[in-house]
């Protein structure tokens, strides 16, 4: 896929936490790629990898102790993995943001938040404070609040609020990919709909590409194009959104469909996925999901699937499509 | 009879379940080295103090005056060199850390006890009482703790129990202020509403209920405390409103020496040397508890 | 902000008003009639009578209080009994000595500890971590005054550098200041550390990382204006202790500040005066909790919003 269509590229990327109390083994032999202006819905339970990957994009996990000891990242041409600290600091915020999970505590209390939107251009742009604040009350117009909030302080706005704060910070400098981790887990399910409209809106204008981490198969639905299903560390399965919800073929996935409740078929019955994710300081041998595999044969515990094509855009790691073909 | 039985098998249990408490904080001492030091310089001292007068004879050696051998420094004879009298250092020191850990573990019950019944009064019984009681310390809280004791010896007259009454007092407030907040965190608890349903007196669940579930933190803050006392009493004999002299305080005996710190400088290097080791020892010791005692407060 | 700033002030009358009570009673406490002090050992009965009728010395206690406190606000404080001076200007002539010792204390220590601690933090479990933890335990163990005639006997003495006290010259206050502050340097030091230990974990610090800041900036810039409020509650604290540390390190140094007067009072048992200097410390230490509580609300904007 050597696609100059791709503006990121995740290849065999593997992440370890070393702690006291043993290897984490938070990222496994990841690979995934995003096209340019295309959304990428990266989904799985907590604890599968996701934030770590994205963190990894920005080089942003927390030394010691995690430690990326394998893979590579390649963004807009340039080799993450091997960039320098001034590199890193100029891409950060430029060419890739992020907007965290909890809107609450990503913004710091002690400064207003103008601010701390200008700040970024002060980072990023030769230009003057003056200038820099204009163009963040112009930023704070775009995201739906009031230029001349921007010299309140973040405990002054709704969670709501402080996250449309956040989107616009990322979005100042015109980065070429957003990512963004479960950016409304933490919010009221009508302030929810409005960013997420919000995020879309201005992905378009902007012409963004976007990684879209969630657990929410149905935000999954409404903003991705693509879809790449995360489990201990590692992509199951990758499709569009119509190989992945018309022609399921990983029984995790499978398995997260049935558990999450359906409005047109509410006689159905949610049937959740049994046990829990591996320790990922002590993962099995075999596919990690085969203790929870009401599919598992005897070979699943035995070796790590390798991930197989189904077509052009559909691929899944599970012995049982093997066998299929 | 079969009830008696079951009765002292739990009883036996209960000790079991203590004891093995009492290993498990002792191992997690054991692995402080910092605080395992301080352990063994505390435990030196105590020792030294209690048999001070083996060590060294009050009377014949630490208070006699021999002006023949003035200003000694370190010698075989004298560990520590003589003072300004050609008294030897190291008995007056030895006899020191007798006083001064006297001061400061007394000083320490005295806190203790006063602050401790007006913090489970204010706590336990809430309200109006809390509130003046609780305002009281306020007030004690926002004088510096020096100046507390020097103004309580100003009013007493310096001497050994007074002194021991001022840092006491002046220490109050932290005991209260501990006492309170572990009653108000037990108070409402089932095991202290099962108490009071059975009937139990007021009295009684504060002192079997209540009490054993802040000791801990008292433990630690009483070490730590000990310490202040120890360098407060050092303090203010050294202003001369401490203890007096003949008696060798370490504070006291820096004071008179430091008139001769030019020619014999021992004088006043070594007696400092041991304060500083003193409550170095006792504060690393106090730490060290508070990891053992509370695991959860390690970072 | 006024409003906050009103309502702090409000607050601290009451903490006044028990501080100096608390000061007045205990010393009315003092064994011996302070009538006899000023009459003297030989004057007779009446003699003795007539001064405690001229002091108001027959007035109930808390009577007495409450003309005490109407005169100091008058700039009265009774007159010494062993010089007859007023006691309110000895205690004015003398405070600048023991503001410019305690200023200078803190200074030191803020100069030291604060960075020294951000350091620390920046670098934990380093050699350099390590080294300034070590001192910080030795700092706050050392008797202040015991550090004091090692600095004399090092830098006056021996090297003859610097003075060994006397407030004649700025030189005089170096070595003072120095040992004023290293007790409270250690405890800054501490505070900051486990400060910004906490606030380099929180999220938003990642958020200005994944701004695109440098260290320099995400340290000084965001971690260190959220870190230092629990460190100016700490410098508050520690100003107490350091005007204590002031009365003896006033010993130490030679220099005729207030603790001085008030120890050499309390040896003659000049009463008024240890009065006034013990009042006046409180007072100064109230004054300065209430100024750290408004420069935390200028550093904590969350505080000034609840008072809108």
């Amino acid at each position: 896929m050597n696609n100059h269509n791709i503006l990121l590229d995740i290849q065999n990327l593997s992440v370890e936490f070393r702690t006291d109390d043993g290897v984490v083994k938070a990222v496994n032999g990841m690979s995934l790629q995003i096209e340019r202006g295309k959304t990428l819905g990266l989904v799985g339970e907590t604890g599968a990898g996701k934030t770590t990957t994205a963190l990894s994009i920005l080089r942003l996990i927390p030394d010691p102790p995690g430690v990326i000891t394998d893979g590579s990242i390649t963004l807009d041409g340039e080799d993450i993995l091997a960039a320098g600290k001034h590199q890193l600091e100029k891409m950060r915020g430029s060419l890739v943001s992020m907007i965290f999970q909890d809107p609450m505590t990503s913004l710091d209390p002690v400064l207003p938040v103008g601010e701390q939107i200008a700040e970024v251009y002060i980072l990023h742009e030769r230009i003057s404070r003056q200038e820099a604040e204009k163009r963040a009350g112009e930023m704070l117009e775009l995201v739906g609040i009031p230029a001349l909030r921007g010299r309140d302080y973040p405990h002054q706005f709704s969670g709501g609020m402080k996250q449309r704060v956040v989107i616009a910070m990322a979005l100042a400098c015109n980065p070429k990919l957003l990512i963004a981790d479960e950016p409304t887990t933490a919010l009221d399910v009508t302030i929810q709909a409005q960013v997420l409209k919000l995020m879309k809106e201005l992905k378009s204008k902007y012409d963004m590409s976007m990684l879209m981490i969630t657990h929410d198969l149905g935000i999954v639905a409404e903003v991705c194009d693509e879809v790449s299903v995360m489990y201990a560390g590692r992509v199951v399965e990758h499709g569009t959104l119509e190989d992945i919800y018309e022609h399921t073929a990983h029984p995790y996935t499978e398995g997260l469909f049935h558990s999450i409740p359906n409005i047109d078929a509410r006689a159905r019955r949610l049937i959740p996925i049994p046990g829990l994710m591996p320790d990922p300081t002590d993962l099995p041998p075999g596919c990690p999901f085969a203790p929870r595999c009401s599919y598992a044969v005897e070979e699943c515990g035995k070796a790590l699937p390798a991930s197989i094509s189904l077509s052009d855009t559909h691929s899944v790691a599970c012995i049982l499509r093997q066998k299929e073909e | 009879m079969k009830n008696s039985t079951a009765a002292a098998t739990e009883k036996e249990q209960l000790k079991k379940r203590k004891r093995s408490q009492m290993t498990e904080i002792w191992r997690r001492m054991r692995r402080n080295r910092l605080a395992m030091f301080g352990l063994v310089i505390v435990s030196i001292l105590i020792i030294v103090a209690v048999f001070a007068n083996q060590i060294a004879d009050y009377n014949t050696v630490a208070i006699k005056q021999n002006v023949v051998e003035r200003l000694q420094g370190p010698s075989a004879e004298h560990w520590a060199g003589t003072d300004e009298f050609g008294r030897d250092i190291f008995a007056r020191l030895v006899h020191g850390a007798r006083i001064s850990l006297l001061v400061g573990v007394v000083a320490v019950c005295i806190a203790l006890v006063t602050g401790g019944i007006l913090g489970a009064i204010a706590g336990y019984f809430g309200g109006t009482v809390d509130n003046v009681i609780m305002r009281i310390m306020d007030i004690f809280l926002s004088i510096p703790i020096l100046l507390l004791a020097i103004m309580i010896v100003a009013a007493l007259g310096s001497s050994m129990l007074n002194l021991m009454i001022a840092i006491g007092l002046a220490s109050m407030p932290t005991f209260a202020r501990i006492v309170r907040a572990s009653v108000l965190s037990v108070k409402d608890q089932e095991f202290v509403e099962a108490a009071r349903a059975i009937g139990a007196k007021n009295d009684h669940i504060i002192l079997r209920h209540i009490m054993p579930n802040c000791l801990s933190p008292i433990i630690v803050q009483a070490t730590l405390r000990v310490a202040t006392a120890i360098l407060s009493t050092a303090s203010l004999s050294f202003i001369s409103l401490g203890i007096q002299a003949p008696a060798p305080e370490w504070g006291a005996m820096l004071a008179s020496g430091r008139a001769y710190i030019r020619d014999a400088p021992h004088i006043v290097i070594i007696p400092g040397l041991l304060i500083m080791i003193t409550i170095l020892s006792l504060n690393l010791l106090g730490d060290g508890l508070r990891d053992a005692l509370d695991p959860k407060l390690k970072r | 902000m006024h409003k906050y700033i009103f309502k702090r002030i409000l607050m601290m009358i009451p903490v006044v008003i028990g501080v100096s009570l608390l000061v007045f009673m205990v010393l009315k406490m003092t064994p011996g009639d302070p009538a006899r002090v000023v009459a003297g050992a030989e004057a007779d009965e009446a003699t003795v009578a007539q001064i405690r009728e001229e002091l108001g010395l027959n007035k109930p206690v808390l009577q007495q209080y409450v003309d005490y406190m109407a005169g100091m606000l008058h700039g009265d404080m009774g007159n010494s009994y062993t010089t007859g001076k007023p006691v309110f200007s000895e205690i004015l002539s003398r405070m600048p000595t023991t503001f410019t010792l305690a200023f200078a204390g803190v200074l030191v220590a803020v100069l030291i500890g604060i960075p020294l601690g951000i350091i620390s933090a920046t670098k934990q479990y380093s050699i350099l971590d390590n080294i300034s933890t070590l001192l910080a335990l030795t700092g706050v163990a050392m008797p202040n005054f015991w550090l004091g005639l090692m600095l004399i006997l090092v830098f006056a003495l021996q090297l003859g550098w610097l003075p060994s006290g006397g407030a004649t010259s700025w030189q005089g206050y170096i070595l003072p200041a120095v040992t004023l502050g290293v007790g409270a340097t250690a405890n800054f030091m501490r505070t900051t550390r486990s400060s910004m230990l906490e606030v380099i974990r929180q999220d938003y610090i990642r958020t200005v990382r994944a701004k695109g800041a440098n260290e320099q900036r995400v340290i000084l810039r965001h971690a260190l204006r959220n870190a230092l409020i629990p460190v100016i509650t700490v410098i508050g604290l520690q100003i107490g202790t350091l005007l204590g540390g002031a009365v003896v390190n006033e010993t130490v140094f030679s220099l005729p500040g207030v603790g001085m007067l008030m120890i050499n009072s309390i040896n003659k048992k000049d009463e008024p005066v240890v009065l006034g200097c013990l009042i006046t410390f409180a007072v100064v230490f109230s004054l300065v909790n209430l100024f750290v509580d408004i420069l935390y609300a200028y550093i904590d904007p969350r505080i000034k919003s609840q008072y809108r």
